[in-house]
């Protein structure tokens, strides 16, 4: 690896972690405004114009506020389960690519922080460690709540990462690569894979929402129920990491989904690749929207369903999305053999 | 006639929610767009119906002498006992014999009945549409004479509310 590499990939670390940030408040703020729309209200809109700067506010709210640590919590485990989870929410997102290569002075850039043979993996396994996270912080704050909120949680998303393993299963048939440019070359080259899996699509969709604990799978902290489940105990900064975290896990579960289904930077009817500079700006821009898209989705989506409840959940993730899976990879195996 | 009960039939689509699914989510997405119920206070205030019970304000003549003529009945009606009077002889010659010259209502204590309206044979008290006072100390919530009589003036010329949300500017007593 040459000095070029080394500053590029520095770089892309250093913009992929602060656009990550950026959006986070982006999305705070987007939340609590068209969740306002959503129920006749404006939503907050005093601090900044329009209200850009709440989340901001918030931030600094969180910093200034008094951080408890109950008596009887796991102090160690405590303290760490928050890190925990972040890390590896921040980290999943480097294997995304977010637009065709750059060309300058003869070095290519893929614009992508590692590109890794195994991304897809690399992502099913980092969600995986993120949920300890949360385990652990149910566990260690000595109190009920939190503690069926991490139980909860364990359960949903070992139960739901499987049907999203097999979801992922029948892209990675049709494509015969497991990093992400392969894939996005083959939809790039034929179509999006959205068209020739809709059903694969929405399996993923749904295991996407159950596992980055959102509405209507937000049973770990299903606050009628479980006062705030896993995070409870937590306060001031510890809980800022917590809801950075979740919303970093929207984040890249949107950028995978659109990078599996629906062509990552791809934009249709125009060869990026062939446009120079124009295409790099033009693929970066369509990845933006179309991940945009589905963070609006899962604001959406959390003021339109209510949520389910725990038997219902493990009825649709085990009899439903399961079998769904397995069809899917049986009908694109069946497909692939005919045609061959 | 039979009652007819209702049942839900799922058709055939109606079992993978589906449509059901779609059709909410574009109900939310039409309210997005849909006129929004904010009043954005303070710039407009809400517009409370005729007879809201407020503060108080005492009222005057037509040549500006105080209606009140310090009966107490308002005072001995109060289920709170939060209005306390000084009377004292009238410095006019024509009109009322007697006149407060103390007069305060603890606002704080006010449970906003209306009692007093109700008592007083002079028509002297009312409750007004005001309900945007507060301050930081009990002291300044107890509302004397003079503040009693500036919301009389304030509230002669139509709902203060109103004439806000109009572009009027309104200087309401007590509020900050
Ligand atoms: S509104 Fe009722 S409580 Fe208040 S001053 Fe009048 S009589 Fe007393
Ligand atoms: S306000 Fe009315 S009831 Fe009260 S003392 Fe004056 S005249 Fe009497």
């Amino acid at each position: 690896m040459d000095t070029f590499d080394l500053l590029a990939t520095i770089i892309k670390v250093v913009i992929v972690f602060v656009t990550i940030l950026v959006t986070i408040i982006i999305l705070g703020l987007a939340e609590r405004r068209v969740s306002g729309f959503m129920q006749y209200r404006l939503g907050p809109n005093r601090v900044g114009p329009w209200g850009l700067l709440q989340t901001v506010a918030d931030g600094i709210k969180f910093l200034f506020k008094e951080d408890i640590i109950p008596d009887n919590v796991n102090r160690p485990i405590y303290l760490l389960a928050p890190v925990i989870t972040m890390i590896p929410a921040f980290m999943t997102f480097a294997v995304i690519p977010f637009g065709v290569p750059l060309e300058i002075a003869g070095h290519t850039v893929k614009l992508q922080v590692a590109d890794i043979n195994i991304g897809l993996l690399y992502i099913l396994a980092l969600t995986s460690v993120g949920v300890y996270g949360l385990v652990l912080a149910g566990w260690s704050a000595g109190s009920k709540y939190p503690l069926l909120g991490g139980l909860r949680s364990s359960a949903q998303l070992i139960s739901y990462e499987l049907a999203m393993g097999l979801a992922i299963v029948g892209v990675i048939m049709v494509s015969g690569g497991l990093t992400f440019n392969e894939i996005i070359t083959h939809q790039q080259a034929t179509s999006w894979n959205f068209w020739k899996q809709p059903l694969a699509a929405l399996v993923f969709l749904v295991a996407m929402f159950a596992e980055t604990n959102r509405l209507p799978f937000d049973l770990t902290e299903a606050e009628q129920e479980l006062v705030g489940g896993y995070h409870t105990e937590y306060s001031s900064f510890k809980f800022l990491m917590f809801y950075m975290s979740e919303y970093a896990n929207v984040i890249t579960a949107s950028g995978f989904m659109v990078c599996l289904f629906f062509g990552g930077w791809d934009m249709p009817f125009i060869d990026e690749k062939a446009l120079g500079h124009w295409g790099v700006v033009l693929s970066v821009l369509a990845f933006v929207s179309k991940v945009g898209f589905f963070l609006f989705l899962y604001i959406w989506v959390r003021w339109t369903f209510p949520r389910f409840r725990y038997d219902q959940l493990m009825r649709l993730g085990w009899k439903v999305l399961l079998p769904l899976g397995l069809v899917n990879i049986f009908a694109v195996g069946l497909w692939m053999a005919l045609r061959a | 006639m039979a009652t007819v009960l209702r049942t839900y039939e799922p058709r055939f689509w109606d079992r993978f929610y589906i449509p059901a699914l779609l059709q909410g989510l574009f109900i939310t997405l039409g309210r997005i767009f849909k006129r929004k119920d904010t009043i954005q206070y303070p710039e407009s205030k809400h517009v409370p119906p005729e007879g809201y019970r407020g503060l108080h304000r005492l009222n005057r003549h037509e040549d500006g002498r105080i209606k009140c003529v310090a009966c107490e009945m308002c005072a001995t009606a109060c289920p709170a006992q939060c209005i306390s009077i000084e009377s004292s002889p009238a410095p006019w010659e024509e009109g009322e014999e007697r006149y407060p010259v103390k007069f305060e209502i603890d606002l704080l204590r006010c449970i906003y009945c209306g009692f007093c309206e109700i008592a007083c044979p002079k028509d002297a008290i009312d409750l007004t549409e005001i309900y945007d006072f507060s301050d930081y100390t009990r002291d300044s919530l107890v509302i004397d004479e003079d503040g009693l009589l500036k919301v009389g003036d304030i509230t002669q010329t139509g709902n203060v509310y109103q004439r806000h949300n109009r572009g009027e500017k309104v200087e309401l007593p007590l509020a900050r």
